[in-house]
């Protein structure tokens, strides 16, 4: 009888669907009860509209979605069903052709641990000591590449320092450190190449430091002076570079995933030897954004890395209250996406990761996931204390015993390719550079009145015309009341 | 029910009247080159279609003019629960034609991204009541992407295709007029079309736009407004308003499907000696604030119209507008009539729709102010 129900019911369904011409009843139908089909049947029976074009093919789609459905939907009935009357029917199915692939059968009740009785591994090559694991398959990297590595470690760590400091004068209004994460920035950067599209979220400015954008470049975007490409309209650390293929940085979190994988599809359509990658943190990836972007990347079979750093802490939000998942790498099968557990502190791993990340994203036209365990070191931000909600022994723990700066340099330095004499005079030279360059952005005037107003649009509408006149002629009636370092 | 569909059967004519109209009053000034170069086609190749198969046209010129474009969405590949897209996929492969998951932030953010590779991302949203799981990528990501880079990245490729309004049975989750929204976004382009020829053109006009652009598609007329449309690759301006109906006593401005009703309150009027002067704001940011000025200064009276809630609707921005440019010459109070401050009702759609006769109501009320 039931069967029975429901085989009506779904032909009702399809003669809804065959007999409806504003479909909105259609889709309706996705998600309606029989009652709602016969409702919905008695609606429509009552007005006459022209027949779709295209009928066979709308029920097709549906009669896909809706076979798989009445299948389901028989094998939970058969339950109940007494054996005698089944026996005399063909021999039962020992699993489901279920779109995606033959789902077998079970006869126990068993559901799916919400956990594994142990957590996703994690890749490391070198130790906290700074000693090569044995058998490790990491891969070679050369002297001049481990050397600007750990450079450009150091110039991150350097950078910080000053600009932080430069926050605390006031001379700027906010800045984010990356301390903590070096190993994650310079790293990654170092195994893509430079066609590789960046979609940044804001703690990787390492990756632009690699790529070469220079230390006047990030001052002036933090003082917001006329140099700065962003031409003073964002937050301090919102740096981008169209040269150097790295998106410019928002404040909104995760929400460049999806432009990750947009881009990628566009790279794998143009049939370029390139992938896109996306950073975000941990915090990010309980956004919508997150699971929108992985599933669509796997659904479209596009080239893009997605990078995670879980640093443990999303400002004062601590991992525990983030998620119940182990960690991020897990996701990445629940989507059909190869993923890897990196030791975030270990440059050399996330090298190896990042490097074959990207040679199974290109050649396999595939998404790849990478979850980095680091930590945080440095507060979320200069507006953050993190003393407020973390002990200090444990920033303690993980800024000496597991700083990827001091691990590499001990593996760097065990290679006889770098010195406490190079390290002094390495760190010095950056100091003064950025002090220059600190002094030089900050006597640069700032963008003119009128960049507050181009840009909204390729040109400028009627509406924002109008506006920025009459914004002079008030700022000339009214000019003490207005920066005079900008010009208008 | 069958009262509401003889009600559109009835509106499908008047559509037709409209293109006549349009022929008839357009500007020297507002039809230019491409209108007069879509005429000329008109007298040479053009069709008499419905609305969904002008955007389907459209569609079609886009990918065959651009090897660049791309059109995706929920149930897109099998040409779009309300046909729009039908064919474009087997002509231009599953690679450039094809269904997304079901998540609208998903489809607007990979939109995002394809378009600021250099590429025009056609991006569909089944409903426009759907569109808001979308709006943060619309409003803090599309919007925003080329004036936070400084001009060094854009996403200009963008066009979001959203069918809106009410049909009849829609409901609250089938009916909806979001436009306002996107109204108060600087970055972002909306645009409305009245009728099948003008989908056409201004669909490939907000397509071919530097902009990301969100453009409305009236689906109660996707079957029921039929125009002679030129067959071949034409854009309509856009910001810029036309007046389609020319008239003394009192102008009224609309968008979309609103107009055929507007257009029959203005033909109402007229038998009780009012002369109305109607016009379509096709492009509702950024708006052409000139056109509806120019007409109040010569009637001195506006009444605006929009299906979506009055309170904070975009009537309320010209109203304002226009009140700041001309508010000696106005002889009566702007008066608005709109959808009202509810939900959109099922079973009381006809009660909250801003119909021909409160309409035909208000121009009274507003003339013998």
């Amino acid at each position: 009888m039931a069967t029975f129900f429901l085989s009506k019911s779904h032909k009702l369904i399809m003669h809804n669907l065959k007999s409806t011409k504003l479909l909105t009843f259609g889709v309706t139908n996705h998600t309606s009860s029989v009652a709602n089909s016969l409702l919905s049947s008695h609606f429509l029976h009552t007005r006459s509209r022209p027949p779709l074009p295209n009928d066979a093919g709308f029920s097709r789609c549906f009669a896909t979605v809706s076979s798989g459905r009445r299948s389901h939907t028989a094998v939970s009935f058969s339950d109940d069903v007494d054996q005698d009357q089944l026996s005399t029917e063909a021999p039962l199915q020992q699993e489901l052709n279920f779109p995606g692939g033959k789902v077998k059968f079970t006869p126990n009740k068993l559901f799916t641990s919400g956990s594994s009785a142990e957590r996703t591994q994690c890749y490391r090559v070198l130790n906290e000591n700074g000693q090569l694991l044995i058998d490790s398959d990491s891969l070679k990297i050369s002297k001049e590449v481990a050397v600007k590595m750990y450079r450009d470690m150091v110039t991150l760590q350097v950078m910080d320092t000053i600009f932080y400091e430069a926050q605390r004068q006031g001379r700027i209004s906010f800045y984010l450190t990356t301390i903590g994460e070096e190993a994650i920035n310079i790293a990654s950067a170092a195994a893509l190449s430079h066609n590789d599209f960046v979609f940044p979220q804001y703690r990787e400015p390492g990756v632009l430091l690699w790529r070469g954008f220079t230390l006047q470049e990030f001052a002036n975007q933090l003082f917001g002076n006329k140099y700065d490409q962003g031409k003073g309209r964002q937050m301090p650390i919102h740096y981008g570079s169209k040269k150097l293929n790295y998106i410019t940085v928002s404040s909104t979190v995760a929400t460049q995933i999806p432009h990750a994988v947009g881009a990628a599809y566009s790279l794998k359509m143009e049939k370029q030897d390139a992938c896109t990658i996306t950073y975000f943190g941990d915090g990010g990836s309980s956004t919508g954004d997150f699971h929108a972007g992985l599933n669509f990347s796997a659904v479209m079979e596009a080239p893009v890395i997605f990078f995670c750093r879980n640093n443990g802490w999303a400002i004062s939000t601590p991992i525990t209250d983030q998620l119940r998942s182990d960690g991020i790498v897990v996701r990445g099968k629940a989507y059909g996406i190869p993923s890897i557990r990196v030791d975030g502190n270990d440059a050399l791993a996330i090298y190896s990761a990042v490097y074959e990340a990207r040679k199974l994203a290109i050649e396999k036209q595939t998404p790849v996931l990478i979850e980095a365990l680091t930590y945080r070191a440095g507060h979320h931000s200069t507006s953050d204390d993190s003393t407020k909600y973390r002990p200090a022994d444990e920033i303690e723990w993980w800024r000496d015993g597991q700083n990827p700066v001091k691990r590499f340099r001990t593996w760097v330095e065990n290679n006889g390719w770098w010195n406490d004499q190079v390290e002094s005079e390495h760190r010095s030279n950056i100091r003064k550079q950025l002090s220059q360059a600190i002094q030089a952005a900050e006597r640069v005037e700032k963008p003119p009145v009128a960049d507050m107003f181009n840009d909204v649009y390729d040109v400028l509408p009627k509406n924002l015309n109008e506006q920025e006149v009459s914004l002079r002629e008030h700022v000339k009636k009214h000019p003490q009341e207005y920066p005079s370092n900008v010009a208008v | 029910m069958a009262t509401n569909l003889r009600k559109f059967n009835r509106f499908g004519s008047i559509l037709t009247n409209h293109s006549n109209s349009l022929r008839r009053f357009s500007s020297p000034a507002a039809s230019s080159g491409v209108l007069a170069s879509a005429d000329g086609q008109l007298l040479q190749s053009s069709k008499s279609i419905n609305l969904y198969t002008a955007i389907n046209q459209a569609l079609h010129i886009a990918l065959d003019s651009d090897p660049r474009s791309y059109i995706f969405g929920e149930d897109v590949g099998f040409g779009g629960v309300f046909r729009c897209t039908t064919g474009l996929a087997d002509q231009f492969g599953k690679h450039r034609v094809f269904n997304t998951p079901l998540c609208e932030q998903g489809i607007v953010g990979f939109a995002i991204g394809l378009a600021a590779m250099g590429n025009r991302a056609i991006a569909e949203i089944q409903f426009a009541d759907y569109i808001f799981p979308a709006f943060d990528q619309i409003v803090n990501e599309a919007a925003k992407f080329r004036y936070r880079s400084g001009n060094e990245f854009n996403c200009g490729g963008l066009t979001i295709r959203a069918p809106y309004g009410a049909v009849g049975h829609g409901a609250l989750y089938h009916s909806q007029s979001p436009e306002a929204f996107f109204c108060h976004v600087p970055g972002l382009k909306v645009v409305i079309p009245r009728s099948p020829k003008e989908a056409k053109g201004l669909l490939l006009a907000s397509i071919r736009d530097p902009n990301p652009v969100v453009f409305f598609e009236p689906k109660g007329l996707y079957r029921l407004a039929v125009e002679e449309v030129p067959e071949g690759d034409y854009t309509l301006p856009l910001s810029e308003a036309e007046v389609i109906r020319e008239g003394s006593d009192i102008t009224l401005v609309g968008w979309g499907a609103q107009l055929t009703t507007m257009e029959q309150a203005c033909v109402d009027a007229e038998k009780e000696g009012i002369s109305c002067e109607l016009i379509d704001l096709k492009t509702l940011l950024p708006w052409d604030k000139e056109t509806v000025e120019a007409s109040v200064r010569k009637t001195g009276r506006l009444l605006i119209s929009h299906e979506a809630p009055v309170t904070g609707g975009f009537g309320a921005e010209i109203s304002a507008s226009i009140v700041e440019r001309c508010f000696l010459r106005l002889e009566a109070p702007v008066a608005r009539v709109c959808g009202l401050d509810t939900p959109f009702p099922h079973v009381f759609e006809p009660f909250y729709m801003p119909t021909k006769n409160k309409i035909l109501d208000a121009i009274k009320e507003t003339v013998n102010f």
